[in-house]
């Protein structure tokens, strides 16, 4: 087992900005190499400078590949040595079946013509190796994300790779399909596939990783190997300083009741007969931040956006009370009248418009806040975003930049403000830290509770059951559309929490 | 140091903003140019003879009413390949009123907008509620429409018609002081609107500079001011010279500031913004997406029932013909003016010099006898390179 990879003094300019500062990389045969760091530190710059996005001449530095000098001028030169990138961002066409994406581009054909049976034939035989049992017909959509992301890995396998590189593959797979892709990793790895995997999960990377390698600020840090990995050496070398806490103080003092929610139900939006929601009852305090743990699938977003102005589901039934009063939550506009606000998931397909500036999506919920008759004060608009640019420390040379070039803490800090704008009693935050890295986690949390020591109620959905511990002064355990327990915050830990999911 | 880099990169960026805008402008201004020196040349006539100024807005009044309806709907993420159809029925429902039944004039102009406007919700309707894509909704109303026009008009020409009717397209504002040559009123009033337009600008300017807003540098906006307003005054003193202000003119002008402050000024207008830059978190936004899609199509209804009416007066009939292709260039018009296809972005300024560019080079491409056969190449062209000029400065960007 030799050094498969050497990138040596990496160093890539963009105009005004170098993302890569003498970055070395080196990645043993056989292993799974682990590349961490905060989002925009250079780890994506690195691995298009690997794989020949950025050609060979566009950069400084030399990658020795295989025993010998790579100069890649473009993606197919590195796929054609084996190198490829699976994406944090799914490439797979949904319309077509498995077989056809699996050999798309790379098709089993003679002289344009396909050979159907050998495709098929190929393809379960690449499905058997990924552990996936789907008949190679069945279209992509049909499919989970988790079994897509197994599918890029068999397509993958199909060009006979020798390098893999996973972007964040675990950051829309909820936790057993996780836990799934890295045993895939790890049997990979026992046939002598090597792999490189970004991540921003500390403990899956401590889970898989032989070697770790940080980068912060376009250069790398250390690398770290196995036998001195912990959480807290790679989050010191990543954000470059101790993180004792990582989760900010707070003083906890939960006031009366402010929201309630009685019986609620829902049913699925096309399968009717399906009740995704089932008689789900609870109530969140002035000043609490209160969690939803449960596992993906387990209703906690169809919980929240049907509570929202019944944007998810039908036959919604139940009643909701703030301070006391029932509510009527029938529309989006009633639940923000009433004091509702709920911050998406999916920050960039639910909750911002990309290709508008900061400014224009703070005032986009309550545009009656800037506006007299109808017509909108600019001013008066550019004053309230750039209160919350400093209130919420969004990094942006001005409130004019489009959110589409915001890191995706600054983004989800653009969506904070928009809903802060409108003034919310109860603000429902549904993985609101999903995709961002450490240092503008620390943040969010800081925000969470000054929200929560201004007398706002905080409801949290998270996957990560750690925050979830960290932050809540009460858990409620989600389960098949039903809540399976409550616990405070001296009661719950991850696996009074993963108990009460299972034994359900 | 670091201020003036600071201070250098805003007005950059305040630059790139009105680049594009400037630059359709300035193809606008190079065209007309490029007609006056060619139309010279070759036939030794005036292009912007005061006649022929006239010519441009009757001619192109339609077009522009409807591209600011466009707009709305484009924006909203949608399309109407409807309009020209519909102009031509809601013109043919004004000819079954005005000659069939005898109505005056006065009483048709509302009710065959209310038509439109009910023609716009049946098939927003459908768009909007029902999410049928606006494509295919709008193309059956494309054949229903031209259908129900023949099926009126029994595959006839009607006409003429009275003369208040006619008053729509072909009417002149009188002139106030009686002067008559040169009409003064029109003199006035493009003076005073240049005057209202410089005064708007600068007072943004000012508010701008007192925010620390990036914008151009002083030079390029009295430059584009300059030639703003000289094209205005010019214009002015040709239509004076001639026979004044066409009515046409006066309504296009209104319903141009109208739009222009609706899409840039008010919450209904940015929300439209929104539903098509993300229609999904518009609707997480508490946005009545429904409701705004279906009104923007009502709205494009009644615009296309006033291009209708006002082309059946220029024809002095309404044929089963009238209207065919007018969908094409009121969308290459939005187009062209800077709108995108996949909506939530494009401006009624864009708008407007667009569909002048396409009417300057009609009527140009006339005058010189060029046949329809190349007019039509050269037009798809200009579109073509319109579009690439956008994205190829999107992509540098």
């Amino acid at each position: 087992m030799g050094t498969i990879l050497e990138m040596r003094a990496i160093t890539k300019t963009f105009p005004g900005v170098r993302a890569l500062d003498h970055v070395n990389l080196s990645v043993q045969e056989g292993e799974i190499h682990a590349l961490v760091g905060e989002n925009g530190a250079g780890k994506s710059t690195l691995m298009k400078v690997l794989s020949g996005v950025y050609p060979h001449g566009s950069y400084e530095g030399e990658i020795h590949y295989a025993g010998s000098l790579a100069q890649f001028s473009g993606i197919h030169d590195s796929e054609a040595k084996g190198i490829i990138i699976i994406h944090q961002e799914l490439a797979l066409v949904p319309l077509l079946s498995i077989a056809e994406n699996l050999f798309l581009g790379n098709e089993v054909a003679q002289g344009g013509v396909i050979n159907w049976q050998e495709t098929y034939r190929r393809t379960e035989k690449l499905l058997a190796k990924v552990g996936l049992h789907e008949p190679p017909t069945a279209t992509v959509d049909t499919l989970g994300v988790g079994k897509q992301q197994l599918i890029e890995i068999a397509k993958a396998l199909a060009k006979d790779v020798r390098l893999l590189i996973l972007d964040e593959p675990t950051a829309a797979l909820q936790e057993n399909d996780s836990q799934k892709l890295l045993d895939l990793l790890l049997e990979l790895k026992a046939q002598g596939i090597t792999s490189i995997l970004i991540s921003h999960k500390l403990n899956e990377v401590s889970r898989v990783a032989d070697n770790i390698t940080v980068i912060r600020d376009g250069t790398s840090v250390s690398t770290i190997p196995r036998a001195e990995i912990t959480e807290d050496r790679i989050i010191r070398d990543m954000v470059g300083r101790d993180m004792a806490h990582r989760y900010p103080e707070r003083d906890r003092r939960p006031g009366e009741v402010i929201m309630e929610v009685k019986n609620w139900n829902a049913f699925h939006p096309e399968h009717r007969e399906r009740q995704v929601i089932k008689n789900v009852s609870f109530n969140v305090r002035k000043g609490e931040i209160v969690g939803i743990a449960g596992l993906m699938g387990s209703g906690r977003t169809e919980l929240a956006m049907s509570l929202f102005g019944r944007s998810y589901g039908r036959n919604i039934s139940g009643e909701v009370r703030i301070n006391g009063q029932a509510v009527d939550c029938s529309s989006v506009v009633k639940a923000v009248d009433s004091g509702l606000a709920y911050v998406t998931e999916d920050r960039k397909a639910l909750g911002l418009v990309l290709e508008e500036p900061i400014q224009w999506n703070i005032s986009l919920a309550n545009l009656a806040g800037i506006a007299v008759n109808g017509v909108i004060n600019r001013h008066r608009e550019q004053d309230v975003a750039e209160g919350y640019r400093k209130a919420m420390n969004i990094r942006t040379p001005s409130v004019f930049q489009k959110v589409v070039n915001l890191s995706g803490g600054n983004q989800q800090k653009v969506v904070l403000s928009k809903w802060l704008f409108t003034e919310p009693k109860v603000l429902i935050l549904d993985e609101p830290t999903r995709g961002i890295d450490v240092g503008a986690k620390f943040e969010i949390y800081g925000l969470m509770n000054r929200l929560a020591d201004e007398g706002r109620a905080v409801v949290m959905i998270s996957s990560e059951m750690p925050e979830l511990l960290g932050m809540c002064d009460r858990i409620y355990v989600m389960n098949e559309g039903e809540l399976v327990g409550e616990l405070t915050s001296a009661e719950a830990s991850q696996e009074r929490i993963m108990s009460l999911i299972v034994t359900h | 140091m670091t201020d003036q880099t600071a201070g250098a990169a805003g007005k950059k960026s305040g630059m790139n903003v009105n680049l594009r805008e400037n630059g359709m402008l300035m193809a606008l201004v190079a065209i007309v140019v490029f007609f006056v020196v060619i139309v010279r040349a070759m036939l030794g006539v005036d292009f912007l003879s005061a006649q022929n100024i006239t010519n441009l807005f009757l001619q192109n009044s339609y077009v522009i009413i409807m591209a600011l309806g466009m707009l709305l709907v484009i924006v909203a993420g949608h399309i109407d390949l409807s309009v020209g159809s519909v102009a031509a029925f809601t013109g043919a429902v004004s000819a079954v009123l005005v000659l069939n039944l005898g109505w005056p004039t006065f009483a048709v102009i509302p009710t065959v907008l209310i038509i439109g406007g009910l023609i716009g919700a049946a098939q927003g309707y459908w768009i909007a509620y029902w999410r049928i894509p606006s494509f295919i909704v709008t193309l059956a109303g494309m054949l229903v429409f031209r259908g129900l026009t023949l099926w009126l008009l029994g595959g006839q020409n009607v006409g003429p018609f009275p003369k208040s009717f006619q008053l729509l397209s072909t009417g002149f504002v009188p002139d106030m002081f009686g002067v008559g040559k040169p009409n003064l009123t029109a003199l006035l009033v493009v003076a005073i609107a240049a005057a209202i337009l410089i005064w708007i600008g600068w007072r943004a300017r000012k508010r701008n500079e007192a925010y620390g807003l990036a914008q151009e540098p002083d030079s390029l906006f009295w430059i584009r001011n300059l030639i703003v307003t000289a094209a205005l005054i010019f214009v002015g003193y040709k239509l004076a010279s001639f026979r004044g202000l066409p009515n046409v003119l006066v309504v296009m002008a209104v319903l141009i500031v109208l739009y222009a402050f609706f899409t840039e000024a008010t919450t209904t207008g940015r929300r439209i913004y929104a539903i098509g830059g993300n229609l999904k978190a518009a609707k997480l936004s508490g946005i009545n997406t429904e409701r705004l899609t279906f009104l923007t199509f009502v709205n494009m209804g009644v615009l296309a029932a006033l291009a209708g009416m006002i082309v059946t007066a220029r024809l002095n009939s309404a044929t089963p013909k009238a209207g065919v292709g007018f969908e094409l260039d009121v969308i290459a018009a939005v187009f062209i003016g800077g709108a995108s296809m996949s909506g939530g972005s494009g401006k009624i300024v864009g708008v407007v010099v667009g569909a002048f560019i396409m009417g300057v080079m009609n009527n140009g491409m006339s005058i010189l006898g060029i046949g329809i056969d190349y007019q039509q190449v050269i037009k798809g062209l200009v579109l073509l390179a319109a579009v690439i000029f956008d994205v190829y400065n999107k992509s540098k960007s």
